[in-house]
């Protein structure tokens, strides 16, 4: 079970000089197995959230729980993605993917294996004695899912994973990621900047409002889970419509613009 | 291999210009104190294994002593200091105190401490070691990306985890082009430090060549200090190779 329910949340962190609020009464429900995408203005709190959820960041209020336990500690099976797939240079493909098993003190062998069947599937065996500085983006993000898969991951967490990669090696690696899921159906929260990517990839698309981050809209996506979906009218007409209400959160203009918009 | 070839030929065509320019020097010099290249070699050869090898064995133990010291005690706590706000807010102000002061000035001290053996020699260039690779340790755990501290964190990993497989190996680079740097200190230190007290060493050798006018002596005494620092040097760039792996991969 890796359900996520988040009540009521707040975070402040200290910021240069001042308290900044990250997030502020944010509630929000994931069924398990359910893909989410989160998008929203820079600045809105979403890689707070996904921290927070990753047991990596104090809340101040309200409740987190994955799959009914509340989070106090980084969980076992919930893996987090960075936008630079932190990865460590100074260990090899291999290596970096066994580093969760290690740090859970998994056996060797076992690590091997099931490393090995991780790299395997997400077509990176051949590097496995290479080191990151070798690989392209796109397989530097694979190597951060096979990380994920070597933890048998239920939760996936994955703030802007793909913003760094070229257009062409982006939609690779989204129909990769769209697989991964229908495959193992694992609960996904997914932080994007792409109007495209919160609705090829999120069955439901979470709009945050500007700092303190709250939900400001919940846009449903009925039609998500096939890969042509991105090349029918549906999707365009779920993408402007997202556009029209992140425009109406301020995510266009800047703080002094905004106002005039509207 | 053939990168082996290209560096020792490197040091063929140096070792030639820097013996070439000597030679001239010597030359327009014209002064007993400055032998060319050929007395000062014909005393190197006559005098390697009698007296040169000797004190240059008691040198190089001295020196790689107080640099396995100094970096062995420095490195975890300039790493830690660097890693903790905390203990960084007490020990910040203490180095930048401590840093600038010039560690020689404490040679009487220690002499008087503890004696003219390798004690006193070892203790003080440990001493400046130590606090060049406190700095830079210091710096280097700073500068390290909180996205690869969150990730591994994320994984489960205690705070010895995140410093075994983060904050030592992104910092070692930063570490060794320190020890490099500090071979020279380190050797200018000892020298000074073995023509003051004590009657071993390379630094003793040259200073007795010197007071008794054997000036080609001298000049041997000195090729083989600078041996000595080529040498450390260049081990401590084949260590860094070693451990360093990623560094080297895709040039």
């Amino acid at each position: 079970m890796s359900s996520v329910e988040v009540r009521d949340l707040a975070v402040t962190y200290a910021g240069v000089g001042r308290d900044v609020r990250a997030l502020s009464a944010l509630t929000l429900e994931v069924a398990d197995g359910e893909p989410v995408a989160i998008i929203g203005p820079s600045g809105c709190g979403k890689s707070t959230l996904l921290l927070a959820l990753a047991g990596l960041v104090r809340a101040d209020e309200g409740e987190l729980l994955v799959g009914g336990e509340p989070v106090r500690a980084p969980r076992r099976r919930t893996a987090l993605i960075l936008q630079d797939f932190g990865l460590l240079p100074w260990k090899t493909v291999a290596h970096n993917a066994a580093l969760g098993l290690e740090v859970r003190g998994v056996a060797v062998g076992e690590r091997r294996r099931v490393v090995a069947e991780a790299l395997e599937r997400l077509g990176i065996a051949e590097f496995a004695d290479s080191y990151p500085g070798e690989l392209s983006g796109g397989m530097r993000q694979r190597l951060a899912l096979a990380r994920a898969l070597a933890l048998d991951a239920d939760l996936l967490l994955m703030d802007e994973p793909l913003s760094a990669l070229d257009a062409l090696t982006r939609e690779d690696l989204q129909n990769l990621l769209l697989q991964m899921w229908r495959q193992r159906g694992h609960t996904v929260l997914l932080v994007t900047h792409s109007i495209e990517e919160a609705v090829f990839l999120g069955r439901r698309v979470v709009v945050l409002s500007p700092r303190p981050g709250r939900v400001a809209a919940i846009v449903d996506n009925p039609g998500m889970g096939d890969e042509s979906f991105r090349n029918t009218p549906a999707f365009l007409e779920r993408c402007v419509k997202l556009r029209r209400l992140l425009a109406a959160e301020g995510a266009f203009a800047g703080p002094a613009l905004a106002g005039r918009v509207s | 291999m053939n990168a082996w070839l290209r560096r020792l030929g490197g040091y063929a065509a140096a070792t030639l210009i820097l013996l070439v320019g000597w030679e001239l020097l010597s030359l327009a010099v014209g002064s007993q104190a400055l032998p060319g290249p050929v007395p000062a070699l014909t005393d190197f050869a006559r005098l390697f294994f009698s007296d040169l090898l000797p004190h240059t064995g008691i040198s190089a133990w001295r020196v790689v002593a107080s640099m396995v010291i100094g970096a062995a005690l420095a490195t975890p706590l300039g790493l830690v200091v660097g890693r903790s706000p905390r203990i960084d807010a007490v020990f910040a102000p203490l180095i930048f105190l401590t840093y600038p002061v010039p560690k020689v000035v404490f040679l009487p001290v220690l002499l008087v401490l503890l004696g003219i053996g390798n004690l006193p020699k070892i203790a003080l260039i440990t001493l400046i070691v130590f606090f060049q690779i406190l700095v830079t340790a210091r710096d280097a755990s700073r500068g390290i990306p909180t996205s690869a501290v969150l990730s591994v964190r994320s994984l489960g990993a205690t705070r010895w985890q995140v410093f075994r497989h983060v904050v030592v190996p992104a910092a070692l680079p930063d570490i060794f082009t320190a020890l490099r740097i500090s071979t020279g200190t380190a050797i200018a230190v000892l020298f000074f430090s073995e023509t003051v007290a004590g009657s071993e060493g390379l630094g003793y050798y040259i200073i007795d060549a010197w007071s008794r006018i054997a000036y080609s002596e001298m000049f041997a005494g000195i090729i083989a200090m600078a041996l000595l620092g080529v040498v450390l040097y260049e081990l401590l760039e084949v260590a860094e190779g070693r451990v360093c792996r990623w560094t080297r991969v895709g040039r």
